[in-house]
């Protein structure tokens, strides 16, 4: 493999590198991602019109920081790039949304927040989406999460036993079942109140 | 003189005798009844579920053993067939479909995964569905061949024959969960769940 080509003119990105299959992989500064996603996208000659995916990942190297990684697609120039930024785990998690640049970002932000609990400022509707809405044992694929859960088995019986199946429609598809009013009385007031379920405090034993 | 009516002498029986003799044969023509015509509420999850549709398709036919009514709606099944994995997600979807099926009703816990959580041993995997509804059989295997499908099914037939209208021991009832929400006790509940097999060298810190 060459060395790496020269870095494209994108604002805020830090440094490239090409993957192992020949990707390009730029690094891009937190603070100023929404804007490199956005001239990656309305640029012409980059047109990068398909998100592909985002994910994270975590180093079994405290010392490395959490990527969050964008892959990107131009449909047009068949062409593949990966944004990647770099989050310190002492700092918060948190970086820009890109749902209002692509709209199919919404549910693999929510999954990356579910299970990594990294948080992206301006979605939409930034929900777990894997797990249940009360899940309370922190976020699966992290290192520090234990692999059967924090709580014990029986704590999570009873907590998954007591959630409301029907609570995890989203506010929004819940308004379109009322406007078509075939929508059961009791999701109907659920909607109003705004409720997704509460987990009851557990009996002192 | 020779009494003309004159009836068997019963007097070192118990006079109970023919009232249990037509108890039994109320649980006979009942409990036929019951296990040669289960309808199944398949609750497929997983591999297990296509292993399933195997035992239901030609081949191997549950509508022999009068299965033929596959019931995709609870209130109209008997026997809840939950084939495949379980995660605590589906928890309360699978109680609630549970308690919604008429008395008498029975599971089968088909497969590894639905019987002990099987190589799910994580955070998202309920442990045996036995923690959550009462199950009567289960079938081993990962997934089991419908041959063993098949057994399961005979195996809870002799089940439904063994059981008794008129003794309360014998007598399926209701089985609510408690006020903690819960169908076993806690302490229960762990000690099923505790890793066995190849899972007890994870820890559950690492």
């Amino acid at each position: 493999m060459t060395s790496a080509p020269p870095a494209p003119p994108i604002p805020g990105a830090l440094r490239t590198a090409v993957a192992r299959d020949g990707d390009t992989i730029v690094y891009v500064a937190r603070e100023r991602l929404l804007e490199a996603m956005t001239w990656l996208k309305n640029t012409p000659g980059q047109e990068f019109d398909y998100f592909v995916d985002v994910t994270a990942v975590e180093y079994r190297d405290r010392e490395r920081p959490l990527e969050v990684v964008y892959f990107l697609r131009s449909l047009n120039r068949k062409v593949d790039l990966r944004v990647k930024v770099e989050l310190n785990a002492s700092d918060e998690l948190a970086v820009d949304s890109v749902c209002s640049l692509w709209r199919g970002a919404d549910w693999l932000e929510r999954e990356v927040f579910d299970m990594f609990g990294i948080t992206f400022r301006g979605h939409p509707d930034l929900r777990r989406i894997l797990m249940w809405e009360t899940y309370a044992e922190g976020y699966p694929l992290r290192k520090s999460f234990p692999l059967r859960g924090r709580f014990s088995r029986a704590e999570q019986v009873r907590q998954a036993l007591n959630t409301n199946p029907e609570a995890h429609y989203s506010m929004e598809e819940l308004s379109i079942a009322e406007a078509g009013g075939d929508l059961p009385d009791d999701m109907r007031d659920r909607l109003r109140r705004g409720e997704r379920g509460v987990i009851p405090e557990p009996p002192a034993r | 003189m020779k009494r003309v009516g004159e009836t068997k002498d019963v007097s070192g029986q118990s006079p109970n005798y023919l009232v249990a003799k037509f108890q039994d044969l109320v649980d006979w023509a009942v409990n036929s009844s019951r296990a040669n015509s289960l309808w199944p509420m398949p609750f497929g999850t997983a591999c297990c579920a296509i292993e399933f549709m195997a035992t239901a398709a030609s081949r191997f036919d549950f509508a022999r053993f009068g299965m033929e009514r596959q019931a995709f709606s609870p209130r109209q099944a008997d026997v809840l067939i939950c084939a495949g994995r379980l995660p605590f997600k589906l928890a309360p979807v699978i109680r609630r479909i549970y308690d919604q099926m008429p008395q008498p009703k029975w599971v089968i816990s088909m497969g590894a995964c639905a019987s002990t959580g099987g190589i799910f041993d994580n955070y998202a995997m309920v442990q045996g569905i036995d923690t959550i509804v009462p199950v009567d059989v289960y079938v081993p295997g990962c997934p089991p061949r419908p041959e063993g499908l098949l057994y399961g099914i005979l195996l809870l037939h002799k089940k439904i024959k063994g059981e008794s209208l008129f003794d309360a021991v014998r007598r399926r009832d209701e089985q609510p969960l408690d006020e903690k929400g819960l169908r076993l006790a806690p302490e229960t509940i762990d000690e099923i769940s505790e890793p066995f097999g190849n899972s007890v060298h994870q820890f559950r810190s690492s």
